[in-house]
Order: C-alpha cells, then structure tokens, then sequence
C-alpha cells in the first residue's frame, strides 16, 4: 500500500466537505483550506466560487508560491464578501484557536479578557460567518488546547448552546488526528473517521470533551487524481510544512 | 477651491480625545504618514475606529489610544500585530470594543445614514455582546417579532484616508481592487482628511474611463495632503506592495520601541523615505501575491 502524507489526507477529506454545496462562495482560510477549496472546485464541484486570496472570483485554482496566470470569472471585495455571507450562500473552513463542546470557536484571545495571556487577532469575521452559513474547521494539531475542556475563552463563533435562538452549520471538523462533525446527540462531537495510525485513545485523550465513538470507519486514503491535483496546486510542497514533526 | 493642506495643518485640525477612524485594512492602504504625524503631536487620548494594521500598533505602542473600536488588528501575512499584542497583554489597553468586522461597517453606516443603530443578528451566542454592553437589542416591529442586535452607529470626528490620486478639490481615486471601507469611514466623519500619493489637475484624473474608482464624493473631503510613499509600510495597490522586511523590523522592535521611533517615527516624510531606502524603493516594493 502507497504511503500518504497526512496533509493530503487532511485535505482531500477537507476538499470533500464542499462537494455538495452547489454554487457557493467556498473560502478556505489558511494554507490546508485554501488547497482543500481548490481540489474541491477541480475534483468535486465546478460551481464553487473561489477567491484569488484578495479581490477576484477565479474560475482556475491556481498553484500556490509560483507564477500565476489569474483567470478571473468575477470580482468580490471585502464589501461583496459581507453582502455574500450575509446573504448565506458561503461555506468558509476555518481554523480557530479553541474550539469546545458547543463548536463555540475563539480567535480572540486567551486568558482573562481586560489583559489576555495572548492577544490573538480579535474576533474578525466569525460572529457574522457563524450566524449566517456554514462552517466548517481545519486543526493541523489535535490537542486539549485547540478542543478546550469547558467553553472557548472568548466565544468569537455561536455555538450549539440551548439558551441560543440561532444556531449554528457545521459541516466537518478535520484534524491531524480524524474527521469528526457535530451531529452526533444534542449537536454533540463525534468522530466519523480515523485516519491511519491513529488510535481511539489518542483522540480521546486529545480531546477536552467527550467524543461520540459509536459510529466510525478509517479514514478514505486520497485517490492517485486527488493527489495528482494536489502536487499541482502545491508544487513546492508548503502543505507539508503545517503539521509537526 | 483648494483643499490641499500640510501635514501641519492636519495635526492643527484635530484635538485630544477625538474619536478617530483609519481607512485601509490590515497592512493594506493604512494612511501611515499621518498616522505618524498623529504620533509626533501632543494629541492624545483618542478614541480609534480601525481595521487595524500597524495604524493601531503603533498608536498602541505611542499611548495615543484611549479607546480601541476593532474588528481585528493584523499584519496580513504576519497574523498578530505585535505592538496591538504587547497593550493587551500589558494591561494598558483595557478599554476596547471588540465587534465583528460586519458590524463595525454596520456601525459606520449607521453614522453615514444618520440612524442611531442598524439592525443586524450578528453578535448573538457569542462574546462580543457580553463584553459591548452599550449594544442593546430590539424587537422586530413586524410579524417575525425577532430579536435583534441594534448596532450602533459609530459617528466619527474625524475619518482619515490614504488614496492613490486626489485632486485639490477633494475628488479621489482609490485604484487597489479593494476599496475596503473607506467610502463609510468618510461619510460616518464630521471631517475626512484624505493623504494621497499623487495630487493630480482634475482634468488628469482620467475622465470617464477611471470614473468608477472615485469611491465617495469630494464634499466629503475637508483636506488633501500630498503624501507620496505615505501608506509604506502597508501597500498601496497598483502603486506598491506592502514592505514585508519593515514589516517584520517593526514587529521585531516591539520592546524596543523608542529605538524604531527614532529612526521611522520623528521623521518628516521625506527623511523616513529616506531612512527606508528612497521613494523609488517604496515604489519598487512588488505586489502581494496571496
């Protein structure tokens, strides 16, 4: 059997969380969501719309850290992203810092909130994205630092709380360690697949809650197309520099 | 009519404890030189509306903010602002609005209607309505009966600017692909001062064809100040990228801020264009690529 990077297993089940949403707004924040949005658009759904990272719908993902040609299909400034998003029709992966329980996420800060431990970005856009379309969440580390025991320091995402009025779409939480969603229960967390090498223990352990294990298979390794895209999309391999060791 | 005004004549215009809000976003199309000029003044005090670059950072790390109305504060491809990081985790920056970005230029909005609010669902399940107790809620007139988040307006002193062409009646052209917000953060001013890296005859701000990049209107425009190079170290699409080796200079000085305020900060504009290498090298910084 063919030995797979955890990056292009990460995202090629990443890409797949798009595959059938139709014609929306895809937005992949940070390296793995990014490439994840771009296989999806070649190997899953044509009518994703992307971004050049900046300003321009493009109707080619292109490959990233080398010369470009941009094939642009459509123009979206940050004045047409909120237009877009407030309208729901965008399905973005993000990566917060803390996530708990309720898929409450913070990019915030931690700590006390007059003087944080650690000042992050603040909360930019992810109140507004959580209340208006779906989200799903890359982790490159699965650790009890990123799935918080309890609730997020600063809660910068709604989650699936009951005193809520809205609530939040989640599609898919991918890590390092397995594919999970938040379907299980009560909205509760739930593992959905393994990836190779990975034991139960270690997910649990990692975890700062529990873990609905009832239902789960191993990870599907990424198709030789998938990775064939995925060397295209990323020719200098930057993938491989987002997960440790 | 004759907008054009001096850098000196911009700090003449504004007080301490003014509610100030910055154009541009992130490290892109921040007004830096009168950031700069804010930050040799004796103004202090200020009450700062941005989505923060190294604007906010070095407002921070001058002591100038009293207040900080925010969506986030970042340096684009270097995430965390490390002056904005520094106030924080200090203590000496407690007295924040922490919004979404979407409410923010709802709040600018509201100012440039002249509304007292604008309703929005954005802010409930999180923290930001937690930690914004002025935000209250209100309930839909209409048959939905829904609660909503009444956004405030944020209504501004004074809005500045950074633009690739004015004119010295105040008309402006933003020429990046983005225009951000700058066009709210005007109309929510009493007064916009506008810095721009040329200062063209109206005849030569290229007629019908470029029309489309006049974002908000001249009467909105109460000063022109001629500031070439003046958005660097943040970038001024099509006219230069951001400079990132600054970028990282500036971040790295974070506990050592008196030294970069002597080299990049007490300086007139064409001494700090000096100190970083010339104009010409602004304006060879290449565009980003994302």
């Amino acid at each position: 059997m063919k030995d797979f990077n955890i990056a292009d297993i990460c995202i090629s089940q990443a890409a797949k969380v798009w595959a059938e949403d139709g014609e929306v707004l895809a937005t992949g924040i940070g390296l793995i969501p990014r490439l994840a949005a771009s296989l999806s658009k070649i190997a899953f759904n044509e009518g994703l719309m992307i971004t050049d990272g900046e300003t321009y719908l493009i109707d080619e993902p292109f490959p990233l850290g080398v010369e470009r040609e941009l094939k642009v299909e459509g123009y979206m400034s940050y004045s047409r992203v909120f237009e877009n998003l407030w309208g729901g029709s965008r399905h973005a992966m993000v990566t917060p810092t803390q996530i708990d329980q309720f898929a409450q996420m913070n990019i915030s800060c931690i700590g006390d909130y007059a003087s944080p431990k650690v000042q992050l970005l603040g909360s930019r856009g992810f109140p507004g994205n959580s209340i208006n379309h779906k989200n799903s969440v890359f982790i490159p580390a699965h650790t009890i630092k990123s799935f918080v025991e309890g609730e997020v320091d600063m809660v910068s995402s709604i989650g699936f709380k009951k005193e809520n009025k809205h609530q939040p779409e989640i599609g898919k939480v991918v890590t390092n360690l397995g594919v999970f969603d938040f379907n299980g229960d009560n909205n509760s967390f739930r593992l959905i697949s393994i990836h190779p090498d990975v034991d139960l223990a270690t997910i649990e352990q990692s975890t700062g809650f529990q873990v609905d294990v009832s239902n789960y298979v191993e990870t599907e390794l990424p198709s030789s197309r998938e990775i064939e895209i995925i060397d295209y999309l990323d020719p200098k391999g930057m993938r491989f520099s987002v997960f440790g060791g | 009519m004759d907008k054009v005004i001096s850098i000196d004549q911009f700090i003449a215009e504004l007080d301490s404890g003014m509610t100030i809000g910055i154009g541009g976003w992130g490290a892109r199309r921040k007004p830096m030189d009168l950031v700069r000029a804010i930050c040799r003044s004796s103004i202090k005090d200020l009450t700062v509306v941005s989505y923060g670059g190294p604007d906010v950072g070095l407002l921070c790390s001058e002591g100038k903010i009293n207040k900080l109305i925010f969506g986030f504060v970042s340096l684009d491809l270097i995430p965390l602002e490390a002056h904005f990081r520094k106030a924080r985790q200090h203590g000496s920056l407690k007295n924040i609005s922490e919004l979404d970005e979407g409410m923010l230029q709802w709040g600018l909005r509201a100012a440039a209607m002249r509304l007292p609010f604008l309703p929005t669902k954005i802010g409930f399940g999180t923290d930001i309505l937690k930690h914004n107790s002025h935000i209250k809620t209100i309930v839909s007139p209409y048959e939905d009966q829904q609660e909503l988040v009444a956004m405030p307006a944020i209504n501004l002193d004074v809005a500045i600017i950074h633009v690739n062409q004015a004119d010295k009646k105040g008309n402006t052209h933003i020429y990046g692909p983005d225009p951000f917000f700058d066009d709210l953060f005007a109309r929510a001013a009493k007064k916009t001062f506008v810095s721009t890296e040329q200062i063209v005859r109206t005849e030569d701000l290229g007629g019908t064809e470029k029309a489309i990049f006049n974002r908000f209107e001249r009467n909105l425009v109460n000063g022109v100040i001629a500031s070439p190079g003046g958005a660097h170290p943040t970038s001024c699409a099509p006219d230069y990228g951001f400079d990132l080796s600054h970028l990282k200079d500036y971040s790295s000085q974070v506990d050592n801020y008196s030294e970069y305020k002597k080299r990049f900060v007490d300086l007139e504009p064409t001494d700090y264009h000096k100190a970083v290498g010339g104009i010409d090298s602004i304006y060879s910084l290449p565009l980003p690529s994302f």
